[in-house]
């Protein structure tokens, strides 16, 4: 892109106001939860949203915390997100490297069912997942969940890991091969440590769709105690149903993990978003 | 010497297998029950019996599936038309220059780190009629009366929920097309400058045609996730009010959960299989084109 150095031009400072303008109105439901959620309930239907608090108090996050069950939601979205993560990027990249690096019989086709699998609305597979969990005897159980978010992310793993794995030179895994190098090792000591950023970048945007889930977890789970930090807001809604504070400072509470890992590995996040659209 | 040739040639299955078996057995199985399971009065408890097209045929009579499929169709356009224009208009205004331009992205991209759930409560709460931000603010500068039940009043609340749904989607797309923009080679924009393309017409002939790769992606991607649209709708309103923000997604898990009719769940299912198999197949397509061309 060409850079001209016309610094502010009248059209430029234009621009600049209305991207401005809309990113604040792009923030507003964060501003509105934040205020919301450290300001009590009476005060706001008594004195109405616009006026200035007449205290801040951190009362509807503990109550959020302790009474409304995040306390242990929290840990059980991480009970469930960080096994299915290693789970699926290791098994994706055993796949990728299959489809990436050998001509065989089938590969066209199952990268296809892979691709095809990925874009499923996974609606679709509620309800057999539903019987299959129940009938392997893990419905109601972490692993029945783990189970299906390592298989439904393998689809959008694989083809990834696939396409990054095909930019890799030929040469270096032959000269490998010629040394006597077996398959495996191959695999785990060239590929893997080549594929690292794409792997990095995946990591990254899958954990926040496992953590974010919802659906499978009202399906999958009805024991209270080991459902996610996503069904336990929905319940957490319904027992509060008035108390907006409460509700607000569970999602805000709930958003802090994915808020952190956004954070720190943003650059990731991002790469992990577009890795699919740049070949 | 024969016999290593052999041995490689499983080489690949060995690698394939695992992954393989738990893909077959919790994604591509299940995809194919589904239609067998519509073809039977299943419950969720005892035996599934086969029935026939019973359940279609009550299905195709039923006015909740076509009031979901309608507020379908309705997510899809607004999703393929807005954050698509809004997100590559932000992509071209961001990938200039522009002071605060990595507080900006950050801003546009900040929703799509919430999940579903947590946007679906945050939003309902600035809906909320009488404390919400939306019409406490509209009330405050005196525009009472655009102040509304954004979501009790039946022909509005489909129409608030997809906003939640573009909120978290321009930046998605901006993403996308920064990344996009960022592949093109400057000297192609430079070049149509130089041949007098004032900057809408560099816009219109040199670069949007680079985007079409993108656009593609983007397009398939927002009609997928229509078509996925689930967590907004059962958190905002469950469908309601009277089935008006019903989605298929959101019809087939009451039906199937809440009304344990799961093969009548099933069918609808299969109808919003058969919906994004078309989309799908054209994806396929598509990377089947660029495969052969090297």
């Amino acid at each position: 892109m060409s850079v001209k150095k016309t610094f502010l031009s009248p059209w430029r400072s234009l621009l600049f106001f209305v991207i401005l303008l809309a990113t604040l109105v792009w923030l507003l439901p964060f501003v509105s939860a934040i205020l919301t959620s450290m300001r009590s309930n009476d005060d706001i239907i008594t004195r109405g949203f616009l006026a200035l608090p007449r205290q801040i108090s951190f009362n509807s996050y503990k109550v959020a915390w302790t009474r409304g069950g995040l306390s242990h939601y929290l840990p059980n979205s991480f009970i469930i997100t960080i096994p299915s993560l290693v789970l699926t990027l290791i098994l994706s990249s055993l796949s990728a490297y299959a489809l990436a690096r050998f001509r065989f019989r089938g590969n066209r086709l199952f990268l296809y069912m892979y691709v095809g699998g990925m874009m499923l609305p996974f609606q679709v597979l509620l309800l057999p997942v539903f019987r299959l969990t129940d009938a392997l005897g893990l419905y109601d159980t972490y692993w029945g969940l783990i189970a299906f978010h390592t298989a439904f992310q393998l689809g959008f793993c694989t083809f990834l890991l696939r396409n990054y794995m095909r930019t890799v030179p030929g040469e270096i895994l032959e000269a490998a091969r010629i040394d006597g190098c077996s398959e495996l090792r191959i695999w785990a000591q060239i590929m893997m440590p080549l594929t690292l950023p794409a792997i990095a970048a995946l990591a990254t945007l899958e954990f926040t769709w496992i953590f974010n889930d919802y659906l499978l977890a009202i399906v999958l789970l009805r024991t209270d105690a080991l459902k996610p930090v996503t069904a336990g807001l929905a319940t957490l809604q319904g027992q509060y149903v008035t108390d907006w504070t409460v509700i607000v400072a569970g999602a805000l509470l709930a958003t802090i993990p994915t808020v952190l890992v956004f954070l720190f590995l943003q650059r990731y996040f991002i790469e992990g978003l577009t890795l699919g659209t740049g070949k | 010497m024969a016999r290593r040739i052999n041995l490689s040639r499983f080489v690949p299955y060995f690698f394939l297998i695992i992954p393989l078996l738990i893909y077959l057995i919790w994604v591509i199985g299940p995809t194919i029950y589904t239609f067998y399971l519509s073809l039977t009065d299943w419950d969720g408890l005892s035996q599934p019996h086969f029935i026939g097209f019973q359940n279609y045929e009550k299905l195709f009579r039923d006015p909740v599936f076509y009031i979901s499929l309608k507020n379908n169709i309705k997510w899809l356009i607004s999703f393929i038309t807005i954050p698509v224009v809004a997100g590559l208009a932000l992509a071209m205004a961001l990938s200039r220059s522009i002071p605060g331009e990595r507080f900006f992205k950050a801003g546009f991209y900040s929703p799509m780190v919430l999940s579903l759930v947590v946007s679906g409560l945050i939003w309902s709460w600035m809906y909320h009629p009488a404390n919400g931000l939306i019409n406490s603010v509209l009330r405050s500068v005196g525009l009472d009366f655009l102040a509304k039940g954004w979501l009790s009043d039946k022909n509005l609340v489909i129409w608030a929920i997809i906003v939640v749904a573009i909120w978290r989607q321009v930046g998605y797309v901006m993403v996308l097309y920064l990344a996009g923009l960022a592949g093109i080679n400057p000297a192609l924009i430079d070049a149509s400058k130089i041949d007098g393309c004032n900057a809408w017409n560099t816009f219109r002939h040199v670069i949007l045609p680079l985007l079409t790769p993108v656009t593609v992606i983007v397009v398939v991607i927002s009609i997928i996730d229509s078509l996925r649209a689930f967590d907004l709708v059962s958190v905002m309103t469950r469908g309601g009010p009277y089935n008006s923000s019903s989605v298929l997604a959101n019809f087939m898990y009451i039906e199937a959960f809440n009304n344990y009719k799961m093969g009548y769940g099933a069918a609808i299912s299969v109808v919003l299989f058969l919906i994004s198999l078309v989309f799908i197949l054209f994806y396929l397509t598509r990377v089947l084109q660029d495969e052969l061309e090297y």
